[in-house]
């Protein structure tokens, strides 16, 4: 790979180039100051640049080389499940019937596109066991918050205006308590056990009539099944609180466990995620609710339904907790997410869940002998190594995981969850095969022999990457976050 | 049955099993309770092939009527724009699409310079010091807008503008109600903000008050009489601003906003039935370390090479968990994007040609509507809307242009009573004088014909 800097498009420009063809002005020019008035025209241009479509379509090429996609190689990105994007997700995104319609056309002129959002909710329903979903919210983190905005309306709606907490594991996603925070909550934190598992003594201290809901991801970020379940439901359950699933593991146990038969009373999905919308370098995504019959009046509006008539947008719901985005939900992803589903079916769904927990489990009995394995037990689809052996050899984790980029992996999740030490959180994913698994595991074996016989090409990886690692100290401490053009003394 | 994504075969099975110790993928599953273990398979519709699955739904899409084929004057904050065809080449290189948050930034320059070019143009467009790196839409932009002024400001009041998208409104509701604050909206004055009634009601409780610039009827507010009312309440000055119409009008940094946020959808990014489009967030320097989301910032390496890194982390919640500035962790990278790369191709004049081709255009309709009698609900200046009165039912006149390839309006009287029988129209610079010519006639010959059927 070059070493040599991809100059920024702002670089590029040159004057009088473009890289546009506008429709022709084929009505009267007009003159804007009279128009507008002198306050309102804008007196400078803004400095975008000026550089030709082959100009743009070399910068972004060049850009891409210098990307790492899960089409590039392997993603084990821990709790992002970083699996395939299956190309007819993008095709079927891209018919025109679906990218080119308005959210505020009549009902009767998008039929097509609430059919399809209504047999995902259908579909998305029977995945979970929840009563009823909701496509509307954006994203993981927005589908938390929209769920717990549900559970303070519930327990309002009941007089219950004391309850102010929010319990998480202390390997909880970093969303959780935040989400509990914009949501209007207090964060209570429940500790793990020696098996990585929520302890059940520690959840009845904190459990009480102040509990709004309990956070819970199942399997938990560590990977472990929360083997008591149905206790904890019931402990929560007992108080009064509500139980929130948070989706972003689903993919561990489709057709294995529901949250609805696990006694959640509101989960969210990630459609990125389990469902391959995809990440798309950090977005968008999608993040639907779905909740027991309890909660439904809360939904956010407008709810679709289905009628003789057709399908149609119900904004009547006075118990709402309103709307939390304009419109609809990120439609786009979610009709990648259908493609997939209906691609699949009830089988496929089935040997995802069961492939991604085999090759997890391969991995990790594969790598235990290498490096610590702080839960020594099933894993489901994702494990948790720790680099404290190697830590004592003063190789640290961030190390080894700039280290795998020089063999063209992405790194593992690292330093997460927070209660393993020097944590690698590896995800393999359904999609690779075990060719994949083998080499990335080869990789992480000489990794770990480097570590004892050769620190310092570890220690000062990466060595093949377009740039070493970078300044983060100084990116903060004095932000440059936009391109200046350089004044004409400069 | 073999699956196209599933590469395991038998023997691997077989092996990893043997591997692992366990006989069975079952055992795996082991610690799954009884009780809640599912049982079978989900009743879900059946697996189609790639060939059978593409006919379903393009049959599907074929339900619903495009502004491909349509041309369309509905807007209301969603539009029909040029659209780059290089765009959808470069987002659909998939060292882009199919990679995560760039949290390894030696394998991700090249998302992390394009983002860094995003910050760079929004903050251009909007005359703001900084952007970041995207939101999930204008409407959640607007909302995280009024949680930063009230951490802010430490107050508990918006004020937000009765001519901000509705929708938009309802959002900025639903977020205040989880930090208890209160929303109060400012009335309406001919078609904008009514400023001598936000005079009355700014006050030292104020975080902000929000206007939409153009606003929901098209209208241009007056950021320069707006500004000093907001900040000498010692409130925070939010302007939510289609970036389009910033490539003509003075942008609200020049005005003095303290926070401008909106949708970049107009540039690239289509329609989509409502999503995903592209927020995005951007302050002045003061705010720098209150922005929600991602920040990319540039630094060096050891070798002295410029490289971009997420910065600032210390306000998100992967680090700071509840006591983050937000609990946004996915944003809108890839429309981000295709939003730059339409800036891009547009460029510095482009992006000033389309705007002023939005405003030339929708001159002409206002001019035909007004030659052929029809009564514009507000005067002013305007961008690529106008609120026209139609008397009768808008949704009825709909349809009837439908039958004539055509998407109308938005209907006024569903979020304003006031505005019954009104029709908000928007022209972008997609629409041909042909089909504005062709409009007009349409709801002319559509009103006179329900004047004569009520006569």
């Amino acid at each position: 790979m070059h070493k040599d800097n991809q100059p920024l498009i702002f670089e590029m420009t040159k004057q009088g180039r473009v890289g546009y063809s506008l429709p022709e002005l084929d009505v009267p020019e007009v003159d804007l100051t009279e128009l507008l008035g002198q306050d309102l025209v804008r007196e400078e241009f803004a400095e975008l640049p000026e550089v030709s479509e082959l100009d743009i379509m070399r910068h972004y090429t060049a850009l891409s080389k210098r990307n790492h996609g899960v089409d590039s190689g392997f993603y084990p990105l821990g709790s992002c499940t970083m699996k395939y994007n299956p190309k007819i997700n993008e095709s079927v995104a891209r018919y025109s019937g679906f990218a080119n319609i308005h959210p505020l056309q009549e009902e009767s002129t998008v039929q097509g596109a609430m059919e399809l959002m209504y047999d995902l909710q259908e579909h998305l329903k029977e995945i979970t066991g929840m009563d009823e979903v909701t496509l509307q919210p954006a994203a993981g983190a927005h589908g938390e918050w929209t769920g717990l905005m549900m559970i303070r309306a519930f327990h309002e709606a009941n007089g219950d205006f004391k309850r102010t907490k929010v319990i998480v594991p202390d390997s909880a996603h970093g969303t959780n308590p935040a989400s509990a925070t914009v949501a209007g909550f207090e964060t209570v934190t429940v500790k793990s056990n020696e098996h990585g598992l929520v302890d059940l003594e520690d959840l009845k201290r904190v459990v009480g009539d102040d509990t709004a809901a309990l956070m819970l991801t199942n399997p938990n970020t560590l990977g472990l099944f929360e083997e008591d379940i149905l206790e904890m439901a019931s402990i929560i359950h007992k108080v009064g609180g509500k139980l929130y699933y948070d989706g972003a593991n689903l993919n561990a146990v489709m057709s294995k466990a529901r949250p609805g038969d696990m006694g959640f009373d509101v989960v969210h999905l990630n459609l990125h995620k389990t469902f391959t919308g995809p990440h798309g370098g950090g977005g968008p995504g999608s993040g639907p609710v779905g909740v027991q019959a309890d909660l439904i009046p809360y939904l956010p509006k407008p709810i679709l339904i289905k009628t003789d008539e057709g399908f149609t947008f119900d904004y009547n719901r006075p118990e709402s907790i309103g709307r939390v985005k304009p419109f609809y939900g990120n439609f786009g992803i979610n009709v990648r997410a259908y493609t997939y589903i209906r691609t699949m079916g009830p089988d496929g769904l089935k040997k995802v869940t069961e492939y991604a927990v085999l090759n997890a489990n391969y991995m990790m009995r594969r790598l235990a002998p290498h490096f610590d394995l702080p839960y020594d037990r099933h894993c489901k689809h994702e494990f948790v190594l720790s680099g404290r052996r190697q830590k004592k050899l003063g190789v640290r984790t961030l190390d080894m995981a700039k280290r795998l980029l020089d063999f063209g992996y992405h790194p593992p999740t690292i330093y997460f969850p927070l209660n393993v030490e020097e944590g690698m959180m590896i995800e393999p994913t359904e999609t690779e095969s075990k060719e994949t698994l083998d080499d990335f595991i080869d990789a992480m074996i000489q990794i770990a022999r480097e570590v004892e016989e050769n620190p310092e090409i570890v220690q000062n990886a990466p060595h093949t990457t377009v740039i070493n690692r970078l300044d983060e100290t100084k990116a903060a401490r004095k932000p440059v976050l936009r391109y200046q053009k350089p004044t004409d003394s400069e | 049955m073999k699956h196209r994504y599933l590469p395991m075969t038998s023997q691997d099975e077989k092996d990893m099993l043997e591997t692992i110790g366990v006989q069975s993928i079952d055992e795996l599953f082991s610690d799954i309770p009884e009780k809640v273990r599912f049982k079978g398979e989900y009743n879900i519709k059946p697996a189609k092939s790639e060939s059978a699955l593409t006919k379903e739904l393009a049959q599907l899409a074929g339900k619903n009527a495009d502004s491909v084929r349509y041309a369309s004057f509905l807007g209301a904050g969603v539009y029909d724009h040029y659209k780059p065809i290089v765009v959808d080449h470069v987002i659909s290189r998939s060292e882009f699409y199919t990679a995560y948050t760039p949290y390894q930034p030696e394998i991700s320059q090249g998302e992390l310079q394009a983002i860094f070019e995003f910050q760079t143009m929004i903050a251009e467009l909007t005359g703001m010091d900084i952007a970041n790196s995207s939101m999930y839409d204008g409407g959640t932009a607007l909302a995280e807008a009024g949680m930063l002024a009230a951490g802010q400001t430490r107050r508990k009041k918006i004020l937000v503008s009765g001519a901000v998208h509705p929708e938009s409104r309802d959002v900025v509701r639903t977020y205040a109600l989880g930090q208890s604050i209160e929303v109060v909206e400012v009335p309406l004055k001919d078609g904008r903000t009514d400023i001598d009634a936000l005079k009355e009601m700014v006050d030292e409780n104020t975080a902000t008050v929000m206007v939409q610039y153009p606003n929901f009827f098209g209208q241009v507010e007056n950021l320069k009489e707006l500004e000093p009312i907001v900040h000498g309440a010692g409130a925070l000055f939010t302007v939510s601003a289609n970036p389009l119409a910033l490539g003509a009008l003075t942008p609200p940094g020049k005005f003095g906003a303290d926070i401008t946020v909106g949708d970049a959808q107009p540039f690239g990014i289509p329609e989509a039935f409502g999503g995903p489009h592209c927020g995005y967030f951007a302050v002045t320097q003061k705010l720098m370390r209150k922005v929600p989301g991602r920040l990319v910032g540039e630094t060096t390496d050891d070798e002295g090479r410029r490289g971009f890194v997420l910065t600032l982390q210390a306000r998100e919640q992967h680090i700071r968990r509840d006591k983050a500035t937000s609990n946004i962790c996915s944003n809108q990278a890839l429309n981000a994007l295709a939003a730059s790369v339409a800036m891009t191709a547009l460029g510095k004049e482009g992006a000033k040609e389309i705007a002023v081709q939005n405003i030339t255009k929708t001159h002409y309709m206002k001019q035909q509507l007004k030659k052929s009698g029809f009564e514009i609900a507000f005067d002013g200046a305007h961008f690529n809307e106008i609120a026209v009165k139609i008397g009768s039912s808008v949704k009825e006149l709909n349809a009837a242009l439908f039958e004539k390839g055509m998407i109308g309006g938005y209907d006024l009287g569903l979020s304003y009573d006031e505005l019954q029988g009104h029709m908000l129209i928007a022209v972008t610079e997609q629409r041909s004088k042909e089909e504005i010519d062709a409009f007009v006639q349409e709801i002319d010959a559509f009103v006179r014909e329900t004047e004569a059927s009520h006569a």
